[in-house]
């Protein structure tokens, strides 16, 4: 594949400012000096090698793991191999569906990069093009692309495969141990192969599209956003199952964070009523400030979270991180509700992946119908569990606040709320939908302290920041 | 002596310069440090310095005299590929993103922060470099500063010696206190701890500063400085400067957040675990006698192992762990006996190992361990 100009300088550094632009865009805050020094990179390391130019960008680019997802997929867009199909992919010829599925299913089997990518690429200009030419509706689908190439039927025809003529290969020192233990890896690493072969497509397609639509809107709509600034509300399964990965790493960042603000507080809190009391004996003068006791007991959390489908995935992951940190507390029970309020604490387990579903096959969360009700939740709590809250509880409420037009029962709120040392709201919806349609954040907003929790980041934020230690 | 140093800017830096002292003390003069450095900031750091600064014949502008400010790195490779090479001779098989960034902070002068799972050679790496390093210089150096939960000052910059202070004031009882003032203030009584060691070092340093996110935020201020400048300011002798630039490394297992500012010094490397072929060649490397096809099969299980959620995914050193015991075991293949005595050594939870084995079916096949040779036969 060959560049289809070489850029002079000019050219070069508008690319390398839009290039940290769109990163920008996406969340890693390369900061001026960040470009400098990326521009020392491109000096020095020359362009000849894409390779290593894109480990050279991502050192000088990107400052902590995680993000260099985002990384690859914006360097792909905006230092593309090439330009429109390669050499190699043309001379293939015309290909039906089924050669192409033939050569996908060797190239998987050998587990061979570079075709892959070559069968990528042909696959996407074969089977991907969507919308009318020169307008702004076309481009290229990974999407169809994956959809009529199904390369995920394939597995158990290359199993099959293997299992007639590759038994020999497999097997070669003649030890049949050998061959049926690391067999069992097969389909898992297959399903791996045909993962990053799925990567490759959507990376094609998007480069295919940039071609067309210009790099921007590609970099604006396609470009997934990293871990800690999917939307929780919109995530699909994959992200979800993504995000539930981070749970422990981030659990222990934030623990540490808590256990330095809880050694802060020990000291230099000054106790105010007690040293004006003090300064009586000086004339009013506080000369001898009086220290506040350091106060040993964790606080106690509670967690009530709205499990219904919508909110499902933010509720899953906040009980997942809390249960991770439960160390940090004294004691943390987590309740889940519909339309009717149950304990669910002994439920929660990091390994669990569906979580949603175990909830609702083994906790009584709904009553009469299945959507869900704020004010009845409440009312439930405040007749079955209030004992659970008290002077050094921390109650977070996890939900949208959307109560399908019930009756938000403000008043068991506020009982739950009287009770507590701190209430707080967690609310996946960004602030600006508060309020609109059935959603009753607005009122409850008014009882107790509401924050908007759309992705990992606010929810890492609030944890760090506000969460009482 | 007195030299004068003109700026392009027709500022005048004056600088007080004792030839007979040592050559990494320049002390703080009359000047203020904004005024001395003026030379040094305008010039990209890591360069020599330009023919236009050379204002008169005998006034030579060397590295001391503007305060080591502008240092070369003694540490250099001449490529990607170079560096990639002198890593494996010294017993370290880079991918090509460690590579290119060793490399790359090495040209740049930049330290470099790395950060990945533990076990995945990050300490190793700063080894390696000096390694590396060593068959064309004198032999580059690693001085190492392992970080903890409250390292501080006296740990990682420098200490008096007090006892030995003290113990020069008793000696010397018939001087006056000045006389013995600027004695037990000076080099002979001072302990030099990583940080200034290297920094005070003529030779080609590597410099590893490891778990940096053990340490305190208050650690990074001082760090900040060190790798900004490559200065050390000691109040009672002067700021002592770098004569040679050392390769930084720091290393972290990011249980903490590093502060921006620190981030923003370095380039950052953030190590995974390593691609199939790629281990299955360090860990040949590392266990010598090992047979090629139980080497990629120890790979293929390991990784198998890391794409299962568990507490702990094993890593790099874990694999090579593995290989050794199945080697000392005498193992020629692995089969589910071995696999099963073995998982010990790769996974270091109770829990872990038997997410494992119900994963692997070890419990299934070792049941019906006849049923299996039938339908392997």
């Amino acid at each position: 594949m060959t560049a289809a100009h070489e850029p002079d300088d000019e050219d070069l550094t508008a690319r390398l400012v839009a290039f940290v632009g769109a990163l920008r865009s996406k969340g890693i805050p390369a900061g001026t000096s960040e470009t400098v020094d990326a521009a020392a990179v491109i000096d020095v390391l020359g362009l000849a090698n894409r390779a290593l130019l894109r480990e050279g960008l991502a050192a000088a680019l990107v400052r902590r793991g995680g993000q260099r997802d985002v990384f690859d997929m914006t360097f792909d867009l905006f230092f593309p191999a090439g330009v429109g199909i390669s050499e190699a992919a043309l001379a293939a010829g015309d290909l039906e569906l089924d050669d192409l599925r033939d050569l996908l299913a060797m190239a998987l089997a050998d587990g061979d990069l570079r075709t892959l990518e070559q069968i990528a690429e042909l696959a996407v200009d074969l089977l991907g093009e969507v919308g009318l030419p020169d307008t702004n509706t076309a481009g290229w689908s990974a999407y169809q692309t994956l959809e009529r190439l199904r390369p995920q039927t394939l597995i158990a025809q290359i199993l099959e495969q293997r299992g007639q003529g590759g038994s020999g290969g497999q097997g070669q020192n003649g030890l049949q141990g050998t061959s049926q233990f690391t067999d069992r890896l097969e389909r898992e690493e297959l399903r791996q192969a045909i993962e990053r072969f799925r990567q490759m497509v959507q990376a094609e397609a998007r480069r295919r599209t940039a071609e067309v639509r210009g790099r921007e809107v590609v970099t604006r709509h396609a470009v997934r956003p990293g871990h800690d600034r999917i939307d929780f509300l919109s995530a699909n399964r994959q992200q979800l199952e993504e995000l539930r990965r981070t749970v422990q790493p981030l659990a222990r960042r934030l623990a540490t964070r808590l256990a330095a603000r809880r050694r802060k507080n020990r000291r230099d809190r000054i106790d105010i009523r007690r040293t004006l009391r003090r300064s009586m004996g000086t004339g009013g003068v506080p000369i001898r400030p009086v220290y506040a006791k350091p106060n040993p007991a964790r606080p106690e959390l509670v967690l009530l979270c709205d499990v219904s489908g919508s909110v499902a995935g933010f509720s899953g992951f906040t009980m997942h991180l809390v249960q991770a940190l439960s160390g940090q507390f004294s004691k943390v029970r987590v309740f889940a509700f519909v339309n009717a309020m149950d304990e669910v604490t002994d439920l929660v387990d990091l390994d669990e992946t569906d979580l949603a579903g175990r909830i609702a096959r083994e906790a009584h969360i709904t009553k009469w119908h299945t959507s869900s009700d704020y004010g009845e939740a409440f009312a439930d709590f405040a007749e079955l569990f209030l004992d659970s809250v008290g002077p050094r509880t921390c109650v977070l409420i996890l939900g949208d606040a959307r109560n399908n037009n019930q009756d938000p029962n403000l008043g068991a709120l506020h009982e739950i709320a009287q009770r507590s040392r701190r209430t707080f709201w967690l609310n996946p919806e960004h602030a600006m939908r508060w309020g609109l349609g059935d959603s009753v954040a607005t009122e409850y907003a008014e009882v107790v302290q509401m924050h908007e929790c759309c992705n990992v980041d606010q929810l890492t934020h609030f944890v760090s920041r506000l969460l009482p230690v | 002596m007195r030299r004068i140093v003109q700026h392009d800017r027709h500022r005048v830096v004056e600088a007080e310069w004792s030839e007979s002292g040592a050559s990494h003390e320049s002390v703080a003069g009359d000047t203020h440090p904004s005024e001395r450095n003026v030379v040094a900031v305008s010039l990209p750091i890591g360069q020599t310095v330009p023919d236009q600064l050379r204002l008169e014949t005998d006034l030579t502008l060397d590295a001391e005299l503007l305060h080591g400010m502008i240092v070369g790195m003694t540490v250099t490779f001449a490529s990607p590929t170079d560096a990639k090479q002198r890593l494996a001779r010294a017993g370290y098989l880079a991918s090509d993103a460690v590579a290119t960034t060793v490399f790359l902070a090495a040209t740049l002068g930049k330290p470099l922060l790395v950060e990945g799972p533990a076990g995945v050679g990050k300490t190793a790496l700063a080894q390696a470099v000096a390694e590396a390093t060593r068959s064309d210089h004198e032999g580059a150096e690693l001085i190492r500063l392992q970080c903890y939960e409250g390292v501080d000052e006296a740990r990682a910059l420098y200490e008096w010696n007090h006892a030995k202070q003290l113990l020069r004031i008793t000696a010397g009882r018939e001087e006056s206190w000045d006389e013995a003032r600027t004695d037990i203030f000076s080099e002979e009584f001072l302990l030099p701890r990583p940080l200034l060691q290297a920094i005070r070092r003529d030779d080609p340093t590597v410099l590893l500063i490891d778990e940096v996110d053990k340490a305190d935020v208050e650690i990074e201020g001082l760090l900040l400085e060190v790798l900004g400048d490559f200065q050390v300011t000691v109040p009672e002798l002067g700021t002592v400067t770098a004569t040679q630039r050392p390769f930084v490394v720091l290393t972290s297992n990011a249980t903490r957040e590093l502060s921006e500012a620190l981030r923003r010094r370095c380039l950052f490397l953030h190590v995974d675990f390593p691609d199939a072929e790629l281990e299955a060649d360090i860990v040949r490397l590392k266990v010598a006698n090992l047979d090629k096809t139980l080497a990629d099969s120890v790979v293929r299980v390991v990784n198998a192992l890391r794409a299962m959620p568990l507490r702990k995914s094993p890593s790099v050193a874990e694999t090579i762990d593995w290989a050794r015991t199945l080697l000392a075991l005498g193992a020629d293949i692995l089969d589910d006996d071995v696999v099963q005595e073995t998982l010990g050594v790769i996974l270091k939870h109770r829990d872990d190992v038997e997410k494992a084995t119900a994963k692997l079916d070890l419990n299934t096949v070792l049941g019906g361990g006849s049923d299996d040779q039938a339908s392997g036969a």
